[in-house]
C-alpha cells in the first residue's frame, strides 16, 4: 500500500547526505578493517605454531623504529583531526596548515620504514634470501609477514597521503569549506584507521621478543 | 526523499574545540610508553595479553574521539561491533582447530 | 546526468539528458542502465561458462579422451568454476535486479552512491576481462580449480596471477556493491518505508551486501598473499616455506562459505516476492522470513570447515564445524515452509515466473538435503571430493540461485523493457530446462554415491552409464536455455508492448512506477503506508469465505 506525494521526485545527483556519506566510508573501512584481520589471523596461527620462534624473530627488529613510528602516526592522527576541527571553526589556513603537516608526518613515517627495511636487506633478510631460507620456518613465516603486513600497510600510508593532499588542494580551492567538510572527514577517518591498524602491528611485532 | 534533505542534521552540531583532541593524543602517548615499558618485563604469556588490551584501549580511543564516533548514531558502534565480531568468531573457530591438533 | 534540463518524466531508455549512445550506457550513474549493462556483461560470462561446461560434459562421454587432453580438462573446469561463480552466480542477482529494483522498491530515485554504482560495473568487466584472457595469456591457462589450493597454485606455471587478480579485482567490485546497498537502504528509504515494511527482496539483498562488507576481503587478502608467495616467494602457506596449506584453505573458506549465502539469499528474497504475488495473498511469516535471511547471513558465517572434514583438522573442530552446519538449514527450512504456506489456500496463478520459483523451491530443497547428508561427519569422508558433492553444489547453486534469476528475469522483464515475452515459448524453455537439468545433475549423485571422484579426466567402465545420462542431459539443458534466453530476447524487439504499471498485480513499489520507469523511477515521491504484500480485495474475499464457512 502506497501512496504518491505531490512532490516531483527529486534529483538523486543534487542530494547530499552527509551522515550517508560517513557509513559508506565506514563502511569501507570494515573492509579495510578485515583485510588486515585477515593477515592477523595467519598471524595469529602461526605465533601459536611457532611460538619460540617468532620470539626468536622479533628480537632481530629494532623496537625503537616501530615506537617513533607510532608517535609519528598518532601525532598525525592528531593533526588531521585538527584540521576538521579548524574547517568546522571556519579557519581555512590553518585547516590547511594542519594537513599539511599530516602529510609531513606521513612522509616521515615512510622515511623512518625506508630506513628499517633497507637496515633488514642489508642483513640479508628478505624474502627468498639465502640468509632467510637457512632459518627455522617459524622465522620464515614470521617475516614473510612481516614484509607482507608493514608493506601493504605502507601502501595504505602512501595513499592516505595522496588522499590528505587532494583534500588540500579542495580546501584551497574552497570545494571543502566550514559547511560542507565531509569529504575532510572521510580523508580523516581513512587515515585514523591506518593509526589503529599501526597501532596493533607494533606490538605484535616489535614488543613480543 | 524529502525526510532526508536534512543534511545538515550534522553529527558535529556540538561545538568543536581542539582541547579535547589533544588531551587523548596525550593519553595515547602515554599508553605507547606504558606497552613499551611492560615489553621490558617479562610477564611470559601475559606481555601478549597486556599489549594487546593496550592497542584496544587506544583503538576504542581512536574510535570514539579521534574518529567521532561518539557523535555518531549509535548504530555506527554496533557496526563496528559486528565487523568485530565476524572477525573474533573466524579467530575462535580457527583456534577451534589449532588448539586441539594433534602434533602440536 | 547529473546537471542537466532534459525532461526526466520519460522512460530511462529514452531519456536525453545524458551522453549520447554507447557512452550514455557505458558512463552512465543511472542504476537501472547500470543494473542492464551488468545484465549484459554477465549474459556473455554466462554463455563463456555454459560453453566450457558443455565441454567438459562432452568429454566425460566415454572414459578415455574424447576430444581434449587432461591439462586442457583442468584449464575448463577450473575456468568454468571461476566464470560462473565470480562472473555469474554472485552478481547475478545483487548487481543486475538488485541495482535495478533495489531503489525503486523503497521509493528512491537511485542508490547512495551512483558513481560508485558505475565504478563497481568497470571493475566487474575488468575482472571479467581479466580472467578471460588468462586462458589465451601465454603460460597456459590456470588448472587449480576454483578454489587455487597451496601447493599447487604456488607451483604450477600456468596463469594463476591474473586468476587470482581476477578475482580480487571482482571481489573489489561485489565490496562496493554491498556498500552502496548497505547505506542505500539505511538513508533513502521513502517516507514511510520502515524496515519492516521493507519488501524480503530488499531485506534478502540487505543482508547480502553485509556479507559481501565483511567476508570479502578475507578473500581479498589471501588471494593477494598467494600472489605475493608466488611473486616473491614470500613464505605464508607454502609447506616448503613452513607455511600451512591448510591455513590456506581455512581462509579461502572463511570467504568462500559465506559467499555461497551471497549467491543463494537473494535468489531466496526473489521467491519471495513472486510466491505472494501469484499466490495473491500475504506473505505467511513476513519477519521470519526477514530474519532468516539475516540468521543466515550470520550461521552462514560459522559454518566455513565443512568444505575441509577431510584435510586432517582436530576432531574437535570437525564436531564443531558438523553441528554449525545442521543449525545453518534451520532459517533456511523456515523460508520454505513459509513459502509453502503461502501457496496455501492462495488464489494461485499460474504464470511463468511461478513456473521458475516452485522449480527453485523443489531444486533448492534437494540441494539442501544432501548438504545436510554431508554435513554428517562419517558421510562426508565417503562421498568427499566425489561427484556427489558436485550434483548437491549445482543443485544448490544452479537449481537454485540459476533458477532464481531466470525467474526474476521472467518476473521483472515486462518492468524493465516494456516488452512482453511469450509466455508459452517460455513454459516449454522451462519443462526442458528442469528436465534437462535433472537428467544432468542426478545421475552425479549417484555414481558420486559409487565412488566416482570429482574433476577427474578420466573414470572407469562401471561409471560410464551415469555419464553418458548426464552428458546427455547436459544437451537438453542447454536446448532448454536456448529457447528460455531466444524467447526474452526476441521480446525486446518484437514482444507485446507493456505500458501499464502494474502487470501482475504486486503490491511493491516497482508496480507503482511507470514502466519502463521513469529516470528518476518515479514522477512523484512515494509515500508508503503499509507492509508489502497487503492484498486486500483478496484478504477480504477470503473473510468472506471464512465467514461462509462458519455459518
Amino acid at each position: 500500500m502506497s501512496s504518491t506525494t505531490a512532490t516531483p521526485i527529486a534529483d538523486p545527483h543534487l542530494h547530499r547526505d552527509d551522515e550517508g556519506s560517513r557509513l559508506g566510508m565506514w563502511l569501507f573501512l570494515f573492509t579495510e578493517l578485515i583485510l588486515f584481520g585477515g593477515m592477523f589471523l595467519v598471524f595469529a596461527v602461526y605465533k601459536f605454531i611457532h611460538y619460540e620462534e617468532f620470539h626468536a624473530a622479533a628480537r632481530e627488529l629494532n623496537s625503537m623504529f616501530g615506537a617513533l613510528n607510532t608517535i609519528i602516526l598518532l601525532t598525525s592522527s592528531l593533526t588531521i583531526v585538527l584540521s576538521i576541527v579548524a574547517i568546522q571553526k571556519g579557519q581555512k589556513l590553518l585547516s590547511i596548515f594542519f594537513q599539511i603537516i599530516t602529510i609531513f608526518f606521513a612522509l616521515g613515517f615512510m622515511v623512518n620504514k625506508y630506513f628499517e627495511w633497507s637496515a633488514k636487506f642489508s642483513h640479508g633478510i628478505y624474502p627468498g634470501s639465502e640468509t632467510l631460507l637457512e632459518k627455522s620456518s617459524g622465522e620464515i613465516l614470521f617475516f614473510g609477514l612481516y614484509y607482507v603486513m608493514t608493506g601493504l600497510h605502507g601502501l595504505h600510508v602512501v595513499i592516505g597521503v595522496l588522499l590528505i593532499g587532494y583534500m588540500t588542494y579542495e580546501t584551497i580551492k574552497n570545494k571543502v569549506n566550514s559547511d560542507k567538510y565531509v569529504r575532510l572527514e572521510s580523508a580523516g577517518l581513512y587515515w585514523h584507521l591506518v593509526d589503529i591498524i599501526w597501532i596493533f602491528l607494533f606490538p605484535l611485532f616489535y614488543l613480543i621478543a | 526523499m524529502s525526510s532526508h534533505d536534512s543534511h545538515n542534521e550534522n553529527a558535529h552540531a556540538h561545538k568543536p574545540s581542539y582541547g579535547i583532541y589533544i588531551l587523548i593524543w596525550v593519553a595515547l602517548l602515554i599508553l605507547t610508553g606504558l606497552t613499551v615499558a611492560v615489553a621490558g618485563i617479562n610477564f611470559g604469556n601475559l606481555t601478549v595479553i597486556t599489549a594487546l588490551t593496550v592497542a584496544s584501549v587506544k583503538s576504542y580511543l581512536v574510535l570514539e574521539y579521534f574518529m567521532h564516533l561518539k557523535h555518531e548514531k549509535k548504530m555506527f558502534w554496533l557496526f563496528v561491533y559486528t565487523s568485530l565480531f565476524f572477525l573474533g568468531v573466524s579467530l575462535i573457530l580457527l583456534f577451534a582447530d589449532y588448539t586441539f591438533l594433534e602434533g602440536n | 546526468m547529473a546537471s542537466s534540463t532534459a525532461n526526466v518524466n520519460v522512460s530511462f531508455f529514452d531519456y536525453q539528458g545524458g551522453r549520447k549512445g554507447i557512452l550514455g550506457w557505458i558512463l552512465s550513474v543511472d542504476h537501472k542502465r547500470i543494473g542492464i549493462l551488468y545484465l549484459i556483461s554477465m549474459m556473455i560470462f554466462f554463455a563463456v561458462g555454459v560453453t566450457f561446461g558443455f565441454l567438459m560434459r562432452l568429454e566425460l562421454i566415454a572414459p578415455d579422451r574424447t576430444i581434449m587432453d587432461p591439462q586442457t580438462y583442468n584449464s575448463i573446469f577450473t575456468l568454468h568454476g571461476v566464470i560462473m561463480i565470480f562472473l555469474f552466480i554472485i552478481p547475478g542477482l545483487p548487481a543486475v535486479f538488485g541495482n535495478f529494483f533495489l531503489p525503486i522498491m523503497i521509493g528512491a530515485a537511485d542508490v547512495a552512491f551512483p558513481r560508485l554504482n558505475l565504478l563497481s560495473w568497470w571493475l566487474f568487466v575488468i575482472g571479467g576481462l581479466l580472467a578471460i584472457t588468462s586462458i589465451i595469456m601465454p603460460g597456459g591457462a590456470p588448472d587449480t580449480g576454483w578454489t587455487f589450493y597451496i601447493p599447487y597454485s604456488v607451483r604450477t606455471s600456468t596463469n594463476v596471477i591474473p586468476a587470482l587478480m581476477a578475482a580480487f579485482i571482482l571481489g573489489f567490485s561485489s565490496i562496493l556493491t554491498g556498500l552502496n546497498f548497505v547505506v542505500t537502504v539505511h538513508r533513502l528509504r521513502a517516507k514511510g518505508m520502515t524496515f519492516f515494511r521493507l519488501p524480503l527482496f530488499i531485506w534478502a539483498l540487505y543482508s547480502t551486501a553485509w556479507i559481501q562488507v565483511l567476508a570479502t576481503p578475507i578473500i581479498g587478502i589471501t588471494l593477494l598473499l598467494v600472489t605475493f608467495e608466488r611473486l616473491f616467494s614470500v613464505g605464508i602457506f607454502d609447506p616448503s616455506l613452513g607455511g600451512d596449506p591448510v591455513l590456506y584453505q581455512h581462509l579461502f573458506w572463511i570467504y568462500s562459505h559465506p559467499a555461497v549465502y551471497i549467491m543463494i539469499i537473494p535468489a531466496m528474497g526473489v521467491i519471495s516476492e513472486v510466491i505472494p504475488v501469484f499466490a495473491r495473498r500475504t506473505i505467511f511469516g513476513y519477519k521470519f522470513i526477514a530474519f532468516s535471511s539475516v540468521g543466515i547471513a550470520l550461521f552462514g558465517s560459522l559454518v566455513w570447515a565443512h568444505h575441509m572434514f577431510t584435510v586432517g583438522m582436530s576432531g574437535v573442530a570437525m564436531i564443531v564445524f558438523s553441528v554449525l552446519t545442521f543449525l545453518v538449514a534451520i532459517p533456511s527450512a523456515v523460508k520454505v515452509f513459509n513459502w509453502v504456506s503461502t501457496l496455501y489456500k492462495g488464489s494461485i496463478v499460474v504464470e511463468p515466473p511461478l513456473y521458475y520459483a516452485l522449480a527453485f523451491i523443489f531444486l533448492f530443497s534437494i540441494g539442501g538435503f544432501t548438504g545436510l547428508i554431508q554435513g554428517a561427519l562419517s558421510v562426508n569422508l565417503h562421498i568427499h571430493d566425489t561427484s556427489f558433492i558436485v550434483a548437491h553444489f549445482h543443485y544448490v547453486m544452479f537449481g537454485g540461485t540459476g533458477f532464481g534469476i531466470f525467474t526474476a528475469m521472467h518476473y521483472w522483464w515486462p518492468k524493465m523493457f516494456g516488452r512482453m515475452y511469450n509466455k508459452k515459448v517460455s513454459i516449454v524453455g522451462f519443462w526442458t530446462l528442469f528436465v534437462g537439468f535433472n537428467v544432468l545433475y542426478f545421475p552425479m549423485f549417484v555414481m558420486g554415491w559409487l565412488g566416482m571422484p570429482r574433476r577427474y579426466y578420466d573414470y572407469l567402465p562401471e561409471y560410464h552409464i551415469y555419464h553418458l545420462i548426464s552428458t546427455i542431459g547436459s544437451w537438453i539443458l542447454i536446448i532448454g536455455l536456448l529457447i528460455m534466453f531466444i524467447n526474452l530476447l526476441k521480446a525486446l524487439k518484437s514482444g507485446e508492448k507493456v505500458t501499464k504499471e502494474n502487470y501482475w498485480g504486486g503490491e511493491t513499489l516497482e508496480w507503482k512506477c511507470p514502466t519502463p520507469p521513469y529516470v528518476f523511477n518515479f514522477e512523484f515521491t512515494p509515500e508508503v503506508h503499509a507492509g508489502p504484500y497487503e492484498y486486500k480485495q483478496n484478504d477480504e474475499s477470503e473473510k468472506k469465505v471464512e465467514e461462509e464457512v462458519v455459518q
